[in-house]
């Protein structure tokens, strides 16, 4: 076994509201620079839509993540010999359309216009040319179903639905959508790193986090094929790329990351993870519908003493298993399994699980009356979005994953409801946990979880070691006498 | 797999510094958003080489209860990108004076030595005047210096005061909760003046009138941690999700803990993703569901099963068991006035025993006159004022009956009001004669009264719907299909889970509420129909229960302390407090642009009477005259000229100068200024507008703002309509265009009120300056704080205005030397004994009656107003709070020892022989506050309730007892948010950390609400509200479009569709605030779009992304177009609330002039029932009681723009 730490992740969907506080919080501390303005490490998308960068899913055209070819996995874009022969012109690669032009409004017009016959106005003005434009796109246009027919309507996942499921989805007695944050993913078998040709990518041996070393990078783009997220972002200004850092600098600080720290739904959860590294090809090669189940699989069990002596072998130290056994992703992940992976089947192993969201009931039109399912909660059976689309993003296909997982949080309910009010029998609610397979006591640390951890339970960083981390290249003691010290300079500049 | 990089090379890892360095910051400061978001929350500024950096939220709330999810992070995606705002090119950084009048003035300088007369000579010339009038808003700003643009706006201030008179001046901020002190600068300055300042609560809309109408409370509500210890939810009109931002995970929360949550939303709002149930209802009609639940509750489990636990709280907390009298009119009965002790034998002894009500017992069979109604509250003795059901003449127990359904001596026919179908129906009601005074009297039962109005049969005779089918039967399930398009089922199933719910949990059932309901003409009609669903149940004073309206952050918790500062209440009173809706319906003109007979089928009335009939102008003017309502300028002269005058002819004292005045105005020799608002002497002159947008996201009328008060270009082409139809008001042919002198606005940002204002003034941003932020979502109370200095030339506001203060000083040494006397003109008052002027309306104006002032008029008051020290009055906490106590809601105590221990702890200011307490830096001004508010100080809290004993007769201070010793100061705030106190100026208990919720001290400690009866009121005993036929919960139409005079010049052009025109709130600002933000702009469309239907689209050829223009007569806007399913067909949404200074093209149909903004579409439109006051809760509170802004019931055309917009 090779046991490894990884911090990873849970975004509970259903307590999402969309506000994007997530991502300004990581646009002011990382990215409101020049030549990095377009990028949102930290997006949270409408779906169904289209996302940030504009079908971002579809691999077909942007050849993101990896494949199966025979018993091999390949990125998608091809082996590191295809990847080279595409240095200088990669068509599979986002262009500047698929994002958008960012804008910027003339603001001191309003201050400094002469005296005329008419009000002046802040004219929108390109922050690439500097010239005015009309605005056609923006990162994340297609807000709560704006453009309905020509975003929601051209979602990958939407397309592959039956024409009538299209159809109703955008009808009343149908009609949805939900949030979607998305950061990096810090994948176990991250693509931007296979893919990268100067090697500039690496992943922290300590806590899995992915970085692109700002030293190394000579922007040839490959990472941003690679990621089939579209995680990483090519600085035009910089010639650099760049991404999600897991705010690193902040953790290791014993603070929460910044789109976590600000998620005002309290949806972000974070811990450690342990995983068996030698495992990460055997999982990926798994059918599409079963790569839930094996990410899952290979999640190690920190209460396991021989996990736990295997870890020590490995040099896990003792304070991260600690932090691993006071995961909650652990159990979201695995001790409840009330989160997946992201489009699991392009193999990259994210480490980052989103619980799906509950959603109302449906209703059926009868002459311009709509009469509601007359169910007391959701339910599974008459949910509004169609339970293959749910597959579809989070499970391989696999419509089974994300039922079960339906369960559990509709068994979570019923028994809540039925200690809080007591209109629900407890025949009612034990049924409900055994069609969920959960016992009480885990029903009851669902609801616990979800509902009442304080920032300090939800998001339990792993101490970073970092005496120790400064030990092997330099005296702690003359770090500390001289840190801070010298002037601050950006790393060299392609161009 | 071989991308895992495990050894720290030194080297190869050292490039990490690069991120390192840029999270690393030198400070991090709690400040707070000081916007009217109602979110008041925690936020830490991060600082870095002394410049803002970010802000990320503070996680240290205190924790309540265990249980509660607890309060972290607050603070959503506008908030965190406030700080994009201190060094944008959007920021004022200067002070600014237009153009045009720079050059008047410093011609105007070198000519007068005097700046007043140099501002005369401005003013008084025709053609100068209207130069800088027309400029407005359209560039031509010129830097200035503080000490130009203060000697103008003083010059002005004194010119105004010695020409027209103080109350010529106007002041307005809103929503003071959000930035108390800066609030109070501006209105503390006003005060002094004698100018009046505007309310914003009802302006806005936010004001639920059905609250006072139930509770006598302008509004209480539930934290939202409190939405947790519900288990049946009803959200409508209130998009959580995304206006309450940091409080959502509240409801998602509530859900996982096993309540059902259903959200009526005509769109797939972000809320209603949430829901379990999502019932689409038609926009508007959220009435008619709830009307039809309310059926189905009263004839299931009130009549039906009897609920134990629902009838024995009906007893005690609501008026269900009142005694109403029966009057006979065209031959059927209808219901009138509450029975009143003093009209039987026994009780006609008793001290305001009109003012004292009736129920029967059950036991004896008799009238029996309970404690706590409004005659008990203001009687000599005290300690009657409470809910024990108990006789007030002997202290006899009495057991009431809800219902004569039993023991009645007869049957009598009744006439409701249908107004959905525009019929009287008749049905049976169980009656008991009353001997009285004027003879044998029928009276039944409010319970009795409701059941009939309802349609519960209960096997009475006369139209009761026969089943729930009954389609044409008012409010049974099956009616209310038509309107609101929702199953009859889902009505009925939806009824019997909430009454279910609450009886099981004993009331843990609650609505959330919001703007999209309250904007709504009819709202007050809406609220109601919810809260008689939570009254039935039992769920009003309940942890997890009751209505929680959230619109606008009206919670300022502090309030005792804060208002005797705002108000200048520690030098002279009374304030003129002024309510904005009539202010604006009046002086914009906008009265002008509509007639009486489209009004009447706005607001149809149960009955033609001289209550009802009338322009609203003129309706207006008769709240004024009877005290209902207030108005500035009051008179056709200046009140300190009226005092003059008075004087001259023989007056020797105070009252001598009122009785003239009421003589004046009795023999119309003198007339209120509303009477003739368009003449020159009656118009408003100057204008200070601070942490507001008073021009354009809060100018209902936006255009008539433009084109009657600022005299500059308007895209309106609404034809006055209103002469034909007026009586009361004086017409004048030629409506006046630009009726202020100055309007000055105080901003940190160029938003649409500072490019129309003639000087801006660079305010400090919340992250510059101290201050004091709460708010009714949450119980802390925060600061702000300066986490840098004012940046540029910026000052606070408090700063502002003393400079602007010594600066009227400075001018008054020449000017207005000597105390100047000044007649105060003050509606009826709310919390007073004025609560029982007018049980009956009567015009003095007309004969009906004498004219009394603070009886059947407004009261007088002869105040002094020391111009010459109004800076030195600015700055000290005056006397006259330590020898009148401070207090709020009619409860006031003293605070003596308070204020001297000011003097002794805290710094002081000495002038004219005196030590006050220093006002003079915001931060003084906020530690006064904190150790003299109940909620922030434990001694205050008890002696607070210790004076509300007295009142009630129960005991209560214990409820202070273990917090006596808490005190808290500015610094406290700063180290962590501290809980707020439980206090008798608020109805909400918060002891051991539990939530929040509103009326629990009545429910628990049996203190009455300040209504007529002492409680909850399902009936209004109002003779206008009788008049209107609003006594009784009722539904009343949507307005129809034709009547709603959107169209009367406007014709279609091109393709168009007519579409219901929304403005909810929306998610990527916060009002206008944060909507011209990059980071908003970048997140959303770059631009406030229009988002419609996608086959309403379709219909006029309209795409996603295409340029439109909307037009009515009011104005019109040009923006992009959101084409979404969300939507559906025949409503519009433009989010409140866009400026049109981002990128606003010009429209092509209003003469290529720039595009407007939201408030270009629409005009203000008053109720009239909701002018009445001087009855019950039915009296003038500022921001408390009256009309409300009401825009929702408009109508626009769309269609696509052609070829590129024009810039």
């Amino acid at each position: 076994m090779n046991i490894r730490a990884q911090i990873a992740t849970v975004f509970h969907l259903d307590k999402c509201i969309g506000c994007h506080t997530c991502s300004i919080a990581c646009k002011n501390l990382w990215t409101d620079r020049k030549g990095a303005e377009y990028m949102w490490w930290n997006n949270v998308e409408t779906k169904p839509g289209t996302g940030y960068p504009t079908r971002w899913e579809d691999q077909e055209q942007y050849r993101g993540g990896w494949e199966r070819v025979g018993s091999q996995l390949r990125l998608k874009m091809g082996g590191r010999g295809g990847t080279l022969g595409k240095i200088f012109h990669n068509p599979s690669l986002p262009t500047m359309d698929d994002y958008y032009e960012p804008f910027t409004f003339k603001y001191d017009d309003l201050t400094n216009a002469p005296a005329g016959d008419d009000q002046p106005t802040a004219r929108p003005v390109s922050m690439v040319s500097g010239k005015p434009m009309k605005i056609e796109a923006g990162p994340n246009w297609d807000d709560d179903l704006s453009g309905s027919t020509v975003y929601a309507a051209n979602d990958p996942g939407v397309v592959q639905l039956s024409e009538e499921e299209q159809q109703q989805l955008f009808a009343i007695e149908k009609m949805v959508f939900f949030h979607l944050p998305r950061i990096c993913n810090h994948c176990l078998n991250a693509g931007c790193v296979a893919a990268c040709p100067s090697g500039a990518i690496y992943k922290r041996g300590e806590d899995g986090i992915v970085l692109v070393d700002q030293d190394k990078c000579r922007g040839w783009r490959m990472c941003v094929s690679g990621c089939p997220y579209k995680k990483t972002y090519y600085g035009w200004s910089t010639g650099k790329s760049e991404k999600c850092i897991l705010c690193y600098p902040r953790q290791e600080a014993g603070e929460a990351p910044a789109c976590f720290h600000s998620c005002v739904g309290r949806i972000r959860y974070l811990g450690v993870l342990l995983y068996d590294a030698d495992r990460i090809e055997a999982t990926a090669m798994q059918e599409d519908g079963e790569l839930a189940a094996a990410q899952r699989e290979m999640i190690l069990d920190p209460f396991d003493p021989q996990v736990q002596r295997e870890a020590a072998r490995c040099g896990i130290a003792e304070e991260v298993l600690a932090a691993a056994q006071a995961s909650p992703v652990y159990k979201f992940v695995k001790q409840w399994g009330i989160a997946l992976p992201l489009h699991p089947e392009f193999r990259t192993l994210p480490m980052l699980f989103y619980v799906p969201p509950l959603l109302p009931v449906l209703s059926v039109e009868s002459q311009g009356t709509q009469k509601l399912a007359d169910d007391f909660f959701t339910t599974l059976e008459r949910a509004r979005l169609p339970i293959r689309y749910l597959a579809g993003l989070f499970a391989g296909g696999n419509e089974e994953e994300v039922k079960a997982v339906y369960r559990r949080l509709i068994a979570v309910r019923i028994q809540r409801r039925q200690q809080g009010v007591g209109d629900q029998s407890e025949a009612e609610a034990a049924r409900a946990r055994e069609i969920a397979g959960l016992s009480a006591e885990q029903v009851e640390a669902i609801y616990r979880m979800t509902a009442l951890t304080s920032i300090k339970e939800r998001i339990v960083i792993p101490p970073m070691l970092r005496d120790r981390a400064v030990e092997a290249g330099t005296d702690p003691e003359a770090y500390r006498q001289e840190m801070g010290f010298g002037r601050r300079q950006a790393p060299k500049r392609r161009w | 797999m071989s991308w895992i990089k495990d050894i720290v090379d030194p080297k190869s890892r050292k490039w990490e510094e690069f991120y390192r360095n840029r999270n690393q910051c030198d400070k991090v400061v709690r400040s707070t958003h000081g916007v009217n978001c109602t979110g008041g929350c925690s936020w830490n500024v991060h600082v870095k080489d002394g410049i803002v950096g970010w802000e990320l939220q503070a996680t240290d709330y205190p924790p309540l209860e265990e249980g509660l999810p607890p309060y972290e992070p607050r603070g959503c995606q506008r908030g965190i990108s406030f700080s994009w705002y201190l060094y944008s090119p959007l920021r004022v950084k200067y002070p600014y004076l237009r153009g045009v009048l720079t050059d008047l003035w410093r011609a105007a300088k070198a000519r007068h030595n005097d700046p007043v007369a140099a501002w005369a000579a401005i003013v008084e010339d025709e053609a100068s005047r209207k130069s800088y009038q027309r400029a407005r808003g359209k560039g031509g700003f010129r830097r200035s210096s503080w000490e130009e643009v203060e000697e103008i706006i003083a010059a002005s201030t004194v010119y105004t005061i010695k020409k027209y008179g103080a109350d010529r001046l106007v002041g307005f901020s809103p929503i003071p909760a959000m930035s108390m002190l800066s609030f109070a600068g501006g209105s503390r300055f006003m005060q002094l003046l004698g100018g009046a300042n505007l309310s914003f609560y009802d302006w806005y809309c936010d004001l639920p009138n059905a609250s006072p109408e139930i509770w006598g409370e302008q509004t209480d509500v539930a934290e939202s941690a409190d939405w947790y210890n519900s288990k049946y939810i009803a959200v409508m009109g209130s998009n959580v999700n995304v206006t309450r931002t940091p409080d959502a995970h509240f409801l998602a929360e509530a859900r996982h803990n096993g309540a059902k949550v259903t959200v009526l939303s005509p769109d797939f709002s972000v809320t209603s993703k949430h829901a379990d149930w999502w019932i689409p209802a038609h926009a508007g009609q959220d009435g008619a569901f709830w009307m039809a639940v309310n059926h189905v509750i009263l004839s299931e489990f009130h009549h039906g099963a009897k609920t134990p636990y629902f009838m024995d709280y009906l007893k005690r907390y609501s008026d269900t068991p009142f005694l109403i009298q029966l009057e006979q009119r065209d031959g059927a009965y209808t219901p009138g006035r509450l029975a009143q002790a003093g009209s039987l034998e026994r009780y006609a002894g008793e001290d305001n025993a009109d003012f004292k009500y009736l129920v029967f017992d059950a036991p004896s069979g008799q009238p029996r006159m309970p404690l706590g109604t409004l005659g008990f509250r203001w009687q000599k003795k005290k300690g009657e004022w409470n809910l024990q059901m108990q006789d007030g003449q002997d202290g006899s127990p009495i057991d009431p009956a809800l219902s004569l359904l039993e023991s009645h001596d007869e049957v009598l026919q009744v006439a409701f009001d249908d107004f959905a179908d525009g019929k009287t129906v008749r049905r049976g009601v169980p009656v008991r004669y009353l001997e009285t005074a004027q003879g044998r009297v029928p009276v039944a039962t409010v319970f009795d009264l409701l059941m009939a109005q309802f349609g519960v049969g209960r096997g009475l005779q006369g139209d009761y719907p026969k089943s729930y089918d009954a389609e044409t039967s008012a409010y049974t399930p099956a009616w209310q299909e038509k309107y609101t398009g929702i199953d009859r089922a889902n009505v009925v199933q939806f009824a019997r889970e909430w009454a279910a719910t609450a009886e099981k949990t004993q009331g843990k059932c609650s609505i959330i509420i919001g703007a999209g309901i309250n904007h709504w003409y009819h709202a007050n009609l809406t609220y109601r129909a919810g809260i008689v669903s939570l009254m039935l149940c039992g769920c009003v004073g309940k942890n997890g229960g009751g209505l929680n309206h959230y619109v606008g952050q009206e919670k300022l918790a502090p309030v005792a302390p804060w208002a005797t500062i705002m108000g200048a209440m520690d030098w002279v009173k009374p304030p003129r407090f002024q309510n904005a809706p009539s202010y604006h319906y009046v002086h914009s003109d906008q009265w002008r642009y509509e007639r009486t007979a489209d009004e009447v089928k706005i607001n149809p009335a149960a009955r033609r009477s001289p209550i009802t009939e009338g322009h609203t102008i003129d309706h207006q003017i008769r709240a004024v005259r009877n005290g209902w309502l207030p108005f500035y300028p009051q008179f056709d002269r200046s009140p300190s000229e009226a005092v003059k005058q008075a004087v001259a002819a023989g007056a020797k004292d105070n009252q001598a100068i009122v009785d003239w005045t009421v003589k004046q105005l009795a023999e119309k020799k003198m007339k209120f200024a509303v009477e003739d608002p368009d003449a020159p002497e009656n118009w408003p002159r100057m204008w200070i507008i601070w942490r507001g947008n008073a021009l354009m996201s809060s100018a209902k009328g936006h255009e008539y703002f433009l084109k009657h008060y600022l005299g500059t270009h308007t895209n309106t082409i609404a034809p006055e309509t209103a002469a034909d139809s007026v009586k009361d008001v004086v017409w004048r042919d030629q409506g006046p265009e630009g009726k202020l002198d100055l309007v000055v606005d105080i901003n940190f940002r160029m938003d649409t009120s500072a490019l129309y204002s003639d000087i801006v003034l660079p305010t400090a941003t919340w992250y510059e300056k101290d201050d004091l932020n709460s708010t009714d979502m949450h119980s802390f109370i925060h600061p702000l704080q300066a986490a840098v200095p004012p940046c540029w030339e910026a000052r606070s506001d408090w700063d502002i205005f003393k400079g602007l203060a010594k600066k009227v000083s400075e001018l008054a040494e020449t000017h207005l030397p000597e105390p100047v006397r000044d007649i105060v003109a003050v509606p009826l008052a709310h919390d007073t004994p004025a609560e029982m002027a007018q049980p009956t309306i009567k015009d003095w104006s007309k004969g009906e009656c004498e004219p009394i002032p603070g009886k059947t008029m407004p009261n007088f008051v002869v105040v002094e107003r020391d111009y010459k020290n109004l800076y030195n009055r600015f700055i000290s906490f005056g006397p006259a709070a330590r020898q009148n106590g401070i207090g709020a809601h009619g409860l006031s105590w003293s605070i003596e020892d308070f204020y001297d221990e000011l003097l002794q702890t805290r710094p002081t200011v000495q002038w004219g022989g005196q030590e006050y307490p220093a006002l003079s830096e915001a931060k003084d001004a906020a530690n006064v506050i904190l150790h003299l508010a109940p909620e922030t100080n434990g001694e205050a809290a008890y002696r607070a309730y210790q004076a509300e004993e007295v009142k009630v007769g129960l005991p209560l201070a214990d409820l202070a007892e273990k917090s006596r010793n808490v005190r808290t100061r500015f610094s406290d705030l700063d180290r962590q948010p501290r809980r707020l106190l439980n206090s008798p100026c608020w109805s909400g208990l918060t002891e051991n950390g539990r939530a929040y919720s509103a009326y629990c001290l009545n429910v628990e400690r049996l203190v009455p609400w300040r209504t007529l009866t002492g409680r909850q009121h399902f009936y209004l005993d109002h003779e206008s509200y009788i008049a209107f036929g609003e006594h009784l919960p009722t539904y009343k139409p949507k307005p129809d479009p034709s009547v709603l005079q959107d169209f009367v010049a406007t014709r279609e052009q091109g393709k168009s569709i007519m579409l219901n025109y929304l403005t909810p709130h929306g998610k990527w600002s916060i009002h206008s605030t944060y909507g011209d933000n990059h980071r908003m702009l970048t997140l959303s469309r770059g631009c406030h779009p229009f988002w419609l239907n996608d086959r309403d689209a379709a219909e006029i050829g309209v795409a996603d992304n295409d340029w439109v223009e909307v037009y009515n007569d009011h104005g019109v806007v040009v923006t992009r177009a959101i084409v979404s399913s969300r939507l559906p067909r025949g409503i519009a949404f433009l989010y409140h609330s866009p400026e049109r200074t981002v990128g606003v093209p010009k429209s092509p149909l209003r003469g290529n002039r720039r595009g407007g903004g939201h408030n270009s579409l629409n005009r203000i439109r008053l109720k009239p029932n909701l002018m009445v006051g001087g009855y019950g809760q039915f009296t003038y509170g500022w921001n408390y009681w009256g009309p409300t802004g009401a825009n929702r019931d408009t109508f626009i055309l769309v269609r696509r723009l052609d070829g590129e917009p024009q810039w």
